[in-house]
């Protein structure tokens, strides 16, 4: 089972939901803790995991062999995000730009495009409190691009039975998102009863419509606001599947680093729900 | 000289875009002919390396200098190389036509 959480909205609840269903679920399956917010990752703050492993997390940028090159304009032509400029008989390469897609090369009539490593972050694994695997991806300052560190980390280890995969998402409704939510079973959206929560909440249900990805909403700090997110919800018939009321002291807690089922164990059991819902939803459906 | 001017509409009178990677339109301007012609940027459309697909128009036209509020370290890069001067608006540039006035006149900042 692979279950994403996302929300749209940053600081709607995304990592005190994730963490604490992976707490919920340890006991019952081998579970894999995978933080895809490889801006801000912040999922080990509370899972607190021990590092042992950590790869470089590369991509393939090309290198033009300037001596062979006709300077035809082939491979500025077929680049799609514009890391390749041509200027007189020069090929200008922007490595920030570079996607690592291979395109410039496949296609440069006169082979002279070698690839070269350019690294733009880490992927680190290790085991985290109650046995969890957790692994996280982390971008380098200064680096634009989260994407490939994000289908890196996926990738570092296949899905299999008996085992369930929660995959932290990013804030926003961008690239990275769409990266995480890639073929997963089930996306657990949480968000708020907030106009900027619904807002986000819609662009997310839109994305999740057109990759054809089963959803059920998380409402935390319920209570506030007002009713338009129920309205919508009902409308676009998601299941509520948990509320986690408005709660000064939990937010206090949270931000000193424990998690929603050490301040309140019975959300333990509500979490185990929420799983049993999910995977009535799916059905036998896993990936 | 070909001068080109980012722009938020295809005419001299139009006001400027001080974006240079997503602006509109790309003013082109002969200061020898005094004839001008107005392009969609190709930029502006663009997911990402909007400044750079903007450059390389400019690039292709052969324009020798670019003028826009400020340019990114990409489409900076770019232009050194082909050796196409970067000029930015003065804050009372507002007009496509005053950029080519306060260029004449060497107002312009480098």
């Amino acid at each position: 089972m692979q279950i994403a959480v996302a929300s749209g909205k940053g600081g709607t609840g995304k990592t005190t939901i994730a963490t604490s269903l992976a707490l919920s679920l340890a006991s019952l399956a081998k579970v894999r803790y995978f933080d895809c917010d490889v801006e801000a990752p912040n999922g080990h703050l509370f899972l607190k995991p021990e590092f042992s492993e950590s790869t470089p997390a590369v991509i393939r940028i090309p290198q033009i062999q300037t001596e062979k090159c006709t300077a035809c304009g082939r491979c500025v032509e077929v680049c799609e995000f514009h890391a390749l400029a041509q200027v007189g008989k020069n090929i200008l390469v922007f490595p920030q730009l570079c996607h690592g897609c291979g395109s410039c090369t496949w296609n440069c009539p006169e082979n002279v495009i070698v690839e070269v490593p350019n690294p733009i972050g880490t992927l680190e694994r290790g085991m985290a409190l109650e046995n969890i695997e957790f692994f996280r991806g982390l971008l380098t300052i200064s680096e634009p691009m989260p994407t490939p560190i994000i289908r890196q980390l996926k990738k570092r280890v296949h899905p299999q039975p008996n085992t369930i995969n929660i995959y932290d998402a990013p804030p926003g409704a961008s690239c990275s998102v769409v990266e995480t939510l890639r073929g997963v079973d089930f996306a657990l959206l949480v968000t708020e009863p907030t106009p900027f929560g619904l807002h986000d909440l819609k662009q997310m249900l839109g994305i999740l419509s057109d990759m054809n990805i089963p959803s059920g909403v998380v409402i935390n700090r319920d209570g506030i606001g007002d009713d338009s997110l129920e309205e919508t919800l009902r409308e676009f018939n998601i299941p509520v599947l948990l509320r986690v009321p408005f709660d000064r002291a939990l937010a206090e807690n949270l931000a000193s680093g424990r998690t929603l089922v050490d301040v309140y164990p019975e959300y333990r059991n509500a979490l185990r729900d929420l799983y049993q819902q999910i995977t009535e939803i799916v059905g036998g459906k896993t990936k | 000289m070909k001068l080109i001017i980012s722009a938020q509409n295809p005419s001299l009178e139009a006001q400027v875009d001080r974006r240079f990677g997503r602006c509109m339109w790309l003013v082109l301007f002969d200061t020898e002919t005094n004839q001008w012609e107005a392009f969609q940027n190709p930029g502006a459309s663009q997911s990402g390396g909007a400044g750079v697909a903007a450059a390389q128009f400019i690039v292709d036209q052969k324009a020798k200098v670019v003028v826009s509020g400020d340019f990114g370290p990409n489409a900076s890069r770019a232009f050194q190389a082909a050796k196409i001067e970067m000029r930015r608006f003065t804050d009372s540039t507002t007009t496509v036509q005053e950029a080519v006035d306060h260029f004449i006149q060497d107002k312009l900042l480098k």
